[in-house]
């Protein structure tokens, strides 16, 4: 298939392996940000290529192990809400809240509905115009635009019938809040390509200045990640710092403007908590006060929900990547993708997950 | 060679130890979805109630001897929406999906039976279409409908039309076809491309528009696997169509039921371009979408060369390829490497495959 096969190129990565063994002569510990990412660092058996030499530790960019235990409830309760319409992307249904998850709730009767865009959503109100259609507006900057075009188009087409659960985290403030712990390891980081395709990388120039790191901004095949851990490792090696971009296919340096300024349009920052990590300042969106009709937290009185973690989930130092998945001790005993006690182990993105299905003989 | 006996005493853990039934109250849909849950449901709750040695081979049909024949039985309901889809229709896939387990026990098909819950309101020209589809299915298998029931519904209470099919088919002597034959050196066989039903299903399902459409690969398999076992007879130890759950829940299952690892070939594994481009877009993993017309097959290491020649020169085995093989390994593992050469597991999906955010 084109635009993949080229990326998965078996010589290629057996070039790039053997050009990482050659440069790498001191042990460094990189982290990817984004979920995607170390699926297809597992899936494809790159961390068992490359040097023993270089820890990759597995960040917070999992949309779905970040988005907060109460955020998970006030989805379940507005879902459980008679007549309601509540439309989500697929791998957040699975989700487990305080005490149960969204496949539950439609499992007991609740319309829940997986849509592939927030455009769907949209032509579910249009469609539905008695019902109330909520969508849980989760992610990263790559989600953010299309999810604010449905609030903009909603906004046009006049629907009333129409919200948005708004749980949008940032990454620029997670990797400053990784670096500023005083137990940080990592020394260098693999930004997310599709975050960057968006938001292009001008703001982590200063963040690798000020923490002396290399950062390189890298795309998801495999080809990608052995590309992008080989341009890090040389940094460090060679002592240099600043931000590279292995995904020149699909970023430049300032971002997609359009996509930019319709994300400020409808959104602004705010302080937001992350799951396994805590409130990190400025580190997400919220609906800007003009477009506050269609926030759902707010028609639907749900912002008192909270809700406590699992005591034995370590997911806040996995994500932090503090420890690796596989040395929790509940690690595939109490917790497993049957029964996760942490958003780590639910989505197939999140590194506790990935660890399970595909790593866990080694 | 030895081959243990198709009929064996059940295993002593199943009945005494059932596995938990996780925390759910109630039935999710993940307990039908061919993974974990399903597994659980299975292993957990209906074997060890109806507890006999049959049962406990756990295999797509069961297979006893009656009367001096020996018989294959076996029995499926299908529920898939939309009762029309490209590439097949609810009626044909009633037909094929029963011919296909019975051809997984290694028998030839001979009758069926059809059990029809309706929902009222369906309309009786849909109702038509199906049977006639039923009909020309079992004609070109050569099985007939020998028996059959009616039921309807209540509206609201049904998806317009349910069908369950059981069949029947005669296994001829010296054919053992059991998953705890698979023994390391075996060598793993594919008929064809996977997961074109489930995305096909997916696609008219949730509205999705791909540039080719994808058609269900819906199809009998009773031939191919006919002249599977003229040509190689006890040479061949395994055959599972790879329905729900896909390639990848097939031979977790083999490996489990036979105590042995599976080493797959990512490369090898036949993928069309759409559907590929589907899973991609989708963040699903072909391996563990539903092929409706697929033979896996494990066959001694000695005979896949000529197991490959007998289902490529069958139009249902244009594509044949050798994808794995069994290994001794860590028994139940199965490992796969990737197209860049790395290695990883393939795990049992706890519940259904959800698409990703982004």
């Amino acid at each position: 298939m084109r635009f993949v096969d080229e990326y998965r190129d078996p010589a290629l990565a057996q070039a790039l392996v053997a050009a990482i063994e050659r440069d790498t002569r001191h042990p460094w510990t990189l982290m990817e940000i984004c979920g995607g990412q170390t699926h297809t660092l597992l899936r494809s058996g790159i961390d068992r290529m490359i040097p023993d030499l270089i820890t990759l530790v597995h960040g917070p960019g999992c949309p779905v192990c970040v988005t907060p235990l109460e955020q998970i409830d006030r989805a379940i309760a507005i879902a459980r809400r008679p007549g309601t319409l509540f439309a989500s992307f697929g791998d957040m249904l699975r989700v487990p809240g305080s005490e149960t998850d969204l496949l539950a709730v439609k499992s007991e009767g609740g319309d829940v509905r997986i849509v592939y865009s927030p455009l769907d959503a949209v032509r579910l109100a249009q469609k539905n115009p008695d019902r109330e259609v909520v969508f849980f507006a989760v992610g990263f900057e790559t989600t953010a635009p299309p999810n604010a075009m449905a609030v903009w188009q909603a906004e046009k087409l006049g629907l009333r019938n129409f919200s948005v659960l708004v749980s949008h985290v940032l990454v620029p403030p997670a990797m400053e809040a990784i670096l500023g712990s005083p137990l940080n390891r990592v020394q260098g980081f693999l930004a997310a390509g599709h975050v960057c395709a968006v938001m292009g990388y001008w703001e982590y120039e200063p963040i690798a200045l000020r923490h002396q790191i290399p950062i390189t901004v890298t795309g998801f095949e495999p080809l990608d990640l052995l590309h992008g851990i080989h341009l890090t490792v040389k940094a460090l090696e060679e002592g240099r710092v600043g931000v590279e971009n292995q995904y020149s296919r699909a970023v430049v340096r300032e971002g997609n403007r359009p996509a930019q300024a319709l994300v400020a349009q409808v959104f602004e920052t705010c302080d937001r908590k992350w799951r396994g990590i805590g409130p990190i300042p400025a580190s997400g969106f919220r609906l800007r006060p003009e477009y506050s009709a269609f926030d759902a937290e707010r028609r639907f009185e749900v912002e008192g929900v909270t809700a406590d973690e699992s005591p034995l989930c370590i997911a806040g130092e996995i994500l932090q990547g503090l420890k690796k998945p596989h040395l929790c001790p509940a690690f595939g005993k109490q917790c497993t993708p049957e029964r996760p006690l942490g958003a780590p182990m639910v989505s197939a993105e999140g590194a506790c997950a990935a660890y399970f299905r595909y790593a866990r003989a080694s | 060679m030895s081959t243990p006996p198709i009929v064996s005493s059940p295993d002593p853990s199943l009945g005494s130890c059932p596995l938990p039934l996780s925390d759910y109250p109630s039935v999710q849909m993940a307990h039908g979805g061919g993974g974990k849950l399903s597994q659980q449901l299975i292993e957990g709750l209906l074997v060890p109630s109806f507890d006999n040695p049959t049962l406990s081979a756990l295999h797509d049909g069961a297979v006893f001897t009656a009367g001096g024949a020996r018989l294959a039985f076996s029995t499926d309901s299908y529920v898939v929406r939309p009762i029309f889809f490209p590439g097949g229709d609810i009626g044909s896939l009633a037909v094929h999906g029963t011919v296909n387990d019975l051809a997984m026990c290694g028998a030839r098909p001979i009758a069926l039976s059809c059990g029809l819950i309706l929902e009222e309101g369906l309309p009786m020209a849909s109702l038509r279409a199906v049977v006639a589809s039923m009909r020309a299915a079992a004609r070109a298998v050569g099985v007939s409908i020998v028996t059959g029931d009616t039921k309807v519904v209540d509206r609201g209470k049904g998806d317009g039309i349910y069908i369950n099919t059981a069949g029947i088919g005669i296994v001829a002597d010296g054919i053992v076809i059991d998953p705890r034959r698979a023994r390391p050196g075996d060598a793993v066989l594919l008929s064809g491309r996977i997961a074109d039903h489930g995305i096909a299903i997916l696609s008219v399902r949730e509205g999705l528009e791909f540039e080719s459409p994808i058609e269900s690969d819906s199809a009998p398999l009773h031939d191919l696997v006919a002249r599977l076992l003229d040509r190689l007879g006890a040479d061949v130890h395994v055959l599972r169509d790879p329905t729900r759950g896909g390639v990848a829940s097939a031979t977790n299952e083999i490996a489990a039921r036979a105590g042995v690892g599976i080493r797959l070939d990512e490369p090898s594994i036949p993928v069309s371009e759409p559907v590929r481009g589907a899973c991609e877009l989708l963040g699903l993993d072909p391996l563990y979408v539903a092929n409706e017309g697929k033979l896996l097959a494990i066959v001694a290491r000695e005979a896949a060369e000529s197991a490959l020649d007998v289902l490529r020169s069958h139009a249902l085995g244009a594509e044949a390829a050798i994808i794995g093989e069994v290994v001794e390994g860590r028994a139940g593992v199965v490992t796969l490497r990737s197209s860049i050469g790395g290695s990883r597991i393939v795990d049992l999906l706890t519940g259904e495959q959800l698409p990703r955010i982004c």
